[in-house]
């Protein structure tokens, strides 16, 4: 029993030196097997347990199975502590430049006036206005004659008007949606339309075509108080900041008193940004809207221009250049 | 309209400087659009000077030697050059030091020998006009010595006031000035107008054929004018300063009596008149008009005229014919002040581009009590500057004509309705007031009576603007509206097209906003010959007609793209496009795209390997990809199509509910060119409506059990197309079949010619249990057997 004793020590010393002189899981596996595989020393150790007597035979098998465990706890340790190593080589041998840049498509982007309209809708759904659309061939009584326009009023040469051999024309604002919707809806109405309108104009600072947004509010009781407060808010929630702004008596055929708003820039002047008014009564009135009964406050924004404002743009025409390197300034 | 600022506040002062009183008018909503020194320097040291005496450089014939009074020191001697330089007469001196605008500096200099102390100057070397001939002459309100500054009153600023067109009455200082002298509160300094008695009984006859035209014709004859006489500088001052050329003496004052009381006037040389009678009556056809401006003016039958005996001596209210107007040496002069009414004259200046002055006026409305004033104003400036003697006032007046100005009854309750505040009525009565407009106070607020010249109040709500201006729109509070009980919409049935904007960013493509009109040859290049919607006034051949397709603005967007060195193009927009039939217009909004260029970035893994040029497959899978929004995928249709701007064998025509709702393919070989000589984009366009219409989504159970994957290769013609083998194999496996993919198509050596072997995955799986392995074998023989048979394919083991 003594010798066996000191055997298996020497066993366990021998063994865990060999253990600890494994530096990869290989050798490692080899170095377990040395020992405890089915030719093992250890498992040779236990085969012969069955040549000892039935009395020394217990205490015998205690000592080997105790050698087992000092032999397999030493194997774990190793493997966990060799495997630490290996992933931390595998990791450092797999480590990307992440400066470098990504795979595959990259994004295009939104048109500037896309993304501005898209703005003006979100702000007005806010406050429950629905969107309108209507043709931009238009006829004279929706562009003109329905919005109280007198024919060969000067008005009407202000509005540099492409026009069709069979008298159709394009659309020179938004505003015959007004009367559209009026006529389709009936009232009360709470609408923007936005859309491309046309004129007959092309230098620094007009384009043939542009963008206006048309805004129109008809109910009982609806006045001039509620068009200031509206577009008050309207222009602090498109540039995103106090807007200091006036409201100045203008003129336009459709609305009645009509005025044109002014915000004061951060350049420090009054630039002008849309106009507005309470729809004439004559709108209505060719609309089938009694105006008596119902008042109504329209306003009509150019888009380009807010879009210039808030995204400092200081030429028109680049909206409609297209070219991919300014509009990829716009994601 | 521009007008000297020192001329308003003659006839309305507020107590405030040239920036106060621009706010006050602009926010009355006369808007001032800038303000203008009336001289481009401050003409510091140039003084009057009196020639004293002149006598020929020794040494040159075409200068004088001028002895000039300047008033102060000694007389200084002055070399000139000018033709009109005389003796006793005045001009403008620019004494030594004096800095001439345009930076001339005026020094002590020698020329051609002789001493120059100063220079003699022109209008134009002093910015007081564009052209010049010769010195300025300065009359005898000029005082040796005196400043020019203080002379010319050039103290001054020209305002640019943007007349709106509903406000006639405003091309006026009258009309200005009582505006003004209402926003201020400050009274209207209204100038007595005095009735000049006839001095000799010489009238011309006047006849008006078309009363409701011309209601009001009001002449004067004024004869022995003196034909020297010369506009007097202050006058000549304010004409420049309202942007008018001083021209001639009568001229000058019927333009500053139309400045002054807004009434345009016209003069004729009675001498040059064919008869002594003049008539207003409309053209007949063919009849012709020599205008001041030089040209000939074939007048329609709706044109107003003014004729004599001969025919129209001028377009009324227009322009006036050049064979009658006064000139240099006229000595007796009609002067006509008369009232066109608006709907006369609308449009007809316009027609011959002729933007007068008169024009303008007339047809936004003139003042129809104003006749006479106008005429007895110019008497009395006409006298003092050319003398003359004035026969009587002749009036043809028809009332029965005369625009209508019927009283409005503004009630308080309305307009505290509509402005949303209440304006007491005490300020609404000074307002009205200060406005010159007529009213009585009733019960329920004020009759009010428009003024004659106020073109622009016909009905309650113009009497409820001219209150909230005056008052100030600043003054009106911003009050919320109730919020609405309406809730909005957020539709499923539709695919919004911010989604798709959105989608399409996200895949790469770039948004583009092009023009809605294009050019016709191009647009036939690509669409083929149609019916055009042409403009009749387009700006210019290649924005002539409205577009039937996106793809012609694409081109170009992507062709100009590509001139600045961008290779990787991928653009789309979204617009409305334009279809006729039976004169009927359609528009339908579409969804375009463009890609060229590489299929991806070029990438550092790729070991420098320049990617390849994205094909139809890559545009496709952006275009199922946006078709997938819809939820509906299984419902288009894909068909090999046959498209003008597409290339044959690689179009394809997208249907659903087996209508054409899109097209994708590969620009037309021929046609590149027209564009770039790059390499032939890919287009797409779908019709939005009928594409976008969206199903909303029902959930189907998810199987719990294993699914499994089958390959067959076929060999098949080149003609049967891979939709063709899907749907077989869908039509035989069943619902068991949950998907099924192309996973190769080979074409080669190991296939006969014209055949090609496509590549099978199966998906099978079942909803309630696992497949058994005879099952799955049973489904992948059926469908061998079916396509092998339908096909007369080969099945590749």
């Amino acid at each position: 029993m003594h010798q066996l004793e000191q055997s298996l020590r020497d066993l366990v010393t021998r063994a865990k030196a060999a253990i600890i002189a494994c530096d990869t899981l290989a050798t490692l596996d080899k170095v377990r097997v040395a020992f405890l595989g089915k030719k093992g020393e250890l498992t040779v150790q236990l085969k012969s347990l069955g040549q000892l007597s039935s009395e020394a035979r217990p205490a015998a098998g205690n000592a080997i199975n105790a050698a087992k465990v000092q032999l397999l706890e030493a194997l774990e340790e190793r493997r966990l502590s060799l495997e630490s190593v290996e992933l931390a080589a595998a990791l450092a041998a797999g480590a990307a430049d992440i400066t470098l840049p990504g795979r595959g498509q990259t994004a295009g982007g939104i048109h500037p006036v896309s993304r501005t309209l898209q703005r003006i809708e979100s702000i007005f759904a806010g406050a429950g206005f629905a969107v309108e659309q209507g043709p931009e061939i238009e006829d004279d009584f929706h562009n003109f004659t329905a919005l109280n326009f007198p024919p060969d009023h000067p008005a009407r040469a202000m509005h540099d008007t492409f026009f069709f051999p069979d008298g159709r024309l394009l659309r020179t604002h938004t505003s015959p949606v007004q009367i559209r919707a009026m006529r389709a809806q009936g009232v009360p109405l709470r609408i923007i339309a936005p859309g491309r309108v046309y004129r007959c104009d092309s230098d620094m600072t007009h384009t043939p075509m542009f963008h206006q947004v048309e805004g129109l509010v008809v109910d009982r009781d609806v006045n001039f108080a509620n068009l200031k407060a509206v577009l008050h808010q309207f222009v602090e929630a498109f540039f995103e900041r106090t807007v200091n702004l006036r409201f100045r008596p203008s003129y336009f055929p459709f609305t009645e008193p009509s005025a044109e708003v002014d915000i004061w820039s951060e350049s420090g002047r009054w630039l002008e940004i849309l106009g507005c008014g309470m729809v004439h009564p004559n709108v209505l009135r060719s609309a089938g809207v009694d105006p008596e009964i119902y008042s109504g406050y329209a306003f009509g924004m150019g888009v380009e221009r807010l879009a210039m404002l808030r995204y400092g743009v200081d030429d028109l025409r680049l909206f409609f250049d297209n070219d991919l390197r300014f509009l990829r300034q716009f994601v | 309209m521009k007008i000297s600022e020192q001329w308003l506040r003659e006839w309305a002062n507020p107590h405030t400087d040239t920036d106060g009183l621009a706010v006050l008018l602009t926010m009355g909503g006369l808007e001032v659009e800038g303000a203008d020194s009336p001289c481009a320097s401050l003409l510091e040291g140039v003084v009057v000077g009196r020639v004293l005496h002149k006598e020929r450089h020794p040494d040159a014939d075409r200068l004088s030697v001028c002895r000039v009074d300047i008033g102060a020191g000694d007389p200084v001697q002055i070399v000139c050059g000018a033709p009109n330089v005389q003796a006793d007469r005045c001009y403008p001196v620019a004494t030594v030091g004096a800095v001439l605008p345009g930076g001339l500096k005026i020094k002590r200099t020698k020329l051609r020998g002789m001493e120059s102390c100063g220079m003699l100057c022109s209008a134009s070397e002093l910015g007081l006009a564009e052209v010049g001939e010769g010195l300025l002459e300065l009359g005898p309100e000029a005082t040796v010595g005196e400043s020019l500054v203080q002379l010319l009153r050039l103290d001054d600023w020209i305002l640019d006031i943007n007349i709106t067109p509903n406000r006639a009455d405003c091309f006026s200082v009258l009309g200005l000035g009582r505006d003004l002298a209402a926003l201020a509160g400050v009274p209207l300094k209204t100038p007595e107008f005095v009735k000049i008695a006839a001095s000799c009984s010489d009238t011309v006859k006047t006849e008006v054929a078309a009363p409701a035209a011309c209601p009001v014709l009001a002449t004067r004859v004024i004869r022995d004018l003196d034909p020297v006489a010369c506009t007097p500088l202050w006058l000549a001052e304010r004409l420049r300063r309202a942007g008018i050329r001083p021209l001639h003496p009568i001229v000058d004052v019927t333009n500053y009596v139309m400045l002054e009381l807004g009434q345009p006037m016209h003069a004729y040389d009675l001498d040059r008149l064919d008869g002594s009678q003049l008539t207003v009556r409309f053209a007949t056809p063919g009849e012709c008009l020599h205008s001041l401006d030089g040209t000939t003016l074939t007048l329609d039958p709706d044109v107003l005229v003014i004729a004599d005996a001969s025919g129209p001596v001028a377009m009324a209210g227009i322009v006036g014919g050049a064979a009658t107007a006064v000139q240099s040496q006229t000595a007796t002069a009609v002067l006509e002040s008369a009232c066109f009414l608006p709907a006369a004259l609308a449009g007809r200046a316009r027609r011959f581009g002729l933007h007068t002055e008169s024009a303008l006026r007339f047809e936004r409305g003139v003042d129809f009590a104003g006749q006479q004033r106008a005429l007895e104003r110019a008497t009395a400036l006409i006298q003092t500057i050319a003398g003359g003697v004035a026969g009587p006032v002749v009036i043809n007046c028809s009332d029965a004509h005369l625009p209508v100005r019927e009283k409005i009854l503004l009630r308080a309750t309305r307009l505290q309705r509509l402005l949303g505040h209440q304006v007491p009525g005490s300020e609404v009565e000074a307002i009205l007031q200060r406005l010159e407009l007529n009213f009585a106070t009733v019960a329920e607020g004020w009759w009010v009576e428009p003024a004659s010249a106020r073109f622009d109040i016909a009905i309650e709500a113009d009497l409820i603007e001219e209150v909230a201006r005056v008052y100030g729109y600043d003054r009106l509070p911003e009050v919320c509206e109730r919020p609405s009980q309406k809730l909005g919409r957020a539709t499923e049935t539709a695919v919004p097209l911010r989604r798709v904007r959105e989608w399409l960013a996200a895949r790469g493509y770039q948004e583009a906003i092009t023009y809605s009109f294009v050019e016709p040859g191009q647009q036939q290049l690509l669409l083929g010959e149609s019916t055009e919607i042409a403009l009749s006034n387009p700006l210019s051949a290649d924005m002539a007609v409205m577009r039937r397709s996106l793809w012609a603005g694409l081109l170009a967007v992507w062709a100009a793209n590509r001139s600045r060195q961008q290779e990787r193009v991928r653009l789309f927009e979204s617009g409305v496009i334009f279809t006729s039939q039976d004169n009927e217009i359609e528009e339908k909004n579409m969804i375009s795209g463009l890609l060229s260029g590489s299929s991806v970035p070029l990438h550092w893994s790729d070991a420098g390997a320049v990617p390849e040029d994205a094909d139809l497959f890559d545009i496709k899978a952006d275009v199922q990809a946006l078709l997938q929004l819809t939820g509906a995928s299984d419902e288009f249709i894909w068909e090999a199509g046959e498209h003008p701007a597409l290339r044959p064998g690689r179009t394809a025509c997208i249907k659903r509910a087996e209508q054409t709702v899109g097209w994708i393919g590969e620009l037309h070989p021929r046609l590149v060119r027209h564009w770039d000589s790059g390499p032939a984009p890919l287009l797409f366009e779908l019709e939005c409506q009928a594409v976008f219409a969206a199903a909303i989504p029902t959930a189907q159970p998810v199987s719990r059990f294993p699914s499994v994957r089958r390959d067959i290769a076929v060999v098949v013609a080149e003609d049967i197309t891979s939709a063709d083998l899907l749907a077989a194999a869908r039509g035989v496996a069943g619902k068991r079949l949950i998907d099924i993919m192309v996973f190769d198509v080979y074409r080669g050596d190991r296939i006969e010619s014209g055949l090609k072997s496509v590549a099978l995955g199966l998906i099978l799986q079942e909803t309630s249990r696992t497949l058994t392995e005879l099952e799955i074998d049973r489904t992948v023989a059926a469908v061998k057997e079916r396509i092998s048979s339908q096909f007369n394919a080969s099945i590749r083991e």
